[in-house]
């Protein structure tokens, strides 16, 4: 019942945090909530099931427990998206480097975008690119 | 955080394994139809039905499923019981796992490691800054959440609800008191 990496976190830690809640939003960031659904699409899909999907986000919420996160809560979606990252790597469903290069496209595009205009994906962003 | 999901999004697509409407679809139902009311339910319907309750208890997942009013449940959902001399309580130890169809999404708290942690460590203070104090006497048992097996704690129907319908039942059934941090709120007295 108990996980013995959790019950090995530092009393100081803890201790930090509160565990009240006022009805906050479902989602806190636009971002949160198309992550939570990509994975749950995915999911349904059968791309990889529930089991594969909790015991990849428990190691990334343990390895940014490691890496100091305090984990409160309010950074979940984070380790959420690393996840769902990591997963779609493990499954060949997309490959590390066309996340990549698609994100550095994106932020190209947006530095390029007048203020106001629609930022647009240019549509040879891929060429060349395996995407799995 | 926006590029990387953006660029998650972008090359599913492109790969033709996800479409946009039904990533909104999905958000919306979470957003405004899939919360604790469903769980609410579920909890009214076993305190006025000795027949529900008996099933739910034996086997969750076909008891909700014959309700007919919840998408997916999880493979194993197990019902637990609150007794005059017993209260339980759920986490997921590993990450979050939850009934999102009964209860929606987890609450930020029940997301953390100070939730995660200390309530297997010293469920009776938690409980306490929940605001709620059980007698010594009374057994707290706490349950582990998997991926593929979720609880719903089933707590105590309150006192002077005789007659009450589903309805007013389940307005009194909280999410923390399907989580098992908090009670069923207390019928308001009439004038």
């Amino acid at each position: 019942m108990t996980s013995a990496n959790l019950t090995e976190l530092p009393e100081e830690e803890i201790a930090r945090g509160t565990l009240r809640d006022e009805g906050g939003p479902i989602f806190w960031e636009p971002w949160e909530a198309q992550a939570f659904a990509i994975k749950k699409l995915l999911c349904q899909k059968g791309l990889f099931s529930e089991v594969e999907w909790s015991a990849v986000l428990g190691e990334e919420i343990r390895r940014a427990q490691d890496a100091q996160d305090p984990d409160k809560g309010d950074t979940y979606y984070q380790h959420w998206v690393t996840a769902l990252e990591r997963i779609v790597g493990d499954k060949t469903i997309a490959t590390a480097d066309a996340l990549k290069r698609c994100r550095m496209a994106w932020d190209a595009a947006a530095r390029r975008t007048p203020h106001g205009k629609p930022i647009e994906l240019p549509k040879d962003w891929a060429s060349g690119l395996a995407l799995s | 955080m926006t590029l990387r999901v953006r660029a998650l999004e972008t090359v599913l697509l492109e790969k033709g394994l996800i479409d946009p409407a039904v990533l909104d679809l999905i958000v919306e139902a979470y957003e405004t139809r899939i919360g604790p009311r469903n769980g609410a339910k579920v909890v009214a319907r076993a305190w006025l039905d000795p027949d529900f309750k008996r099933a739910l208890l034996e086997d969750a997942t076909a008891a909700v499923s014959s309700l007919g009013h919840v998408g997916e449940i999880g493979d194993h959902l197990i019902a637990v019981e609150n007794l005059p001399t017993l209260h339980n309580m759920v986490v997921c130890t590993l990450c979050s796992c939850y009934p999102t169809d009964l209860l929606g999404l987890p609450p930020v708290w029940y997301k953390s490691a100070p939730y995660r942690s200390r309530v297997v460590r010293n469920a009776r203070g938690v409980l306490a800054e929940f605001g709620v104090n059980l007698p010594p006497e009374m057994e707290i048992r706490v349950w582990d959440s998997t991926a593929e097996t979720r609880f719903l704690v089933l707590p105590m129907r309150p006192a002077g609800t005789e007659g009450f319908d589903v309805d007013a039942l389940a307005s009194l059934v909280t999410r923390d008191s399907m989580i098992g941090t908090g009670l069923p709120k207390l019928p308001e007295v009439g004038p």
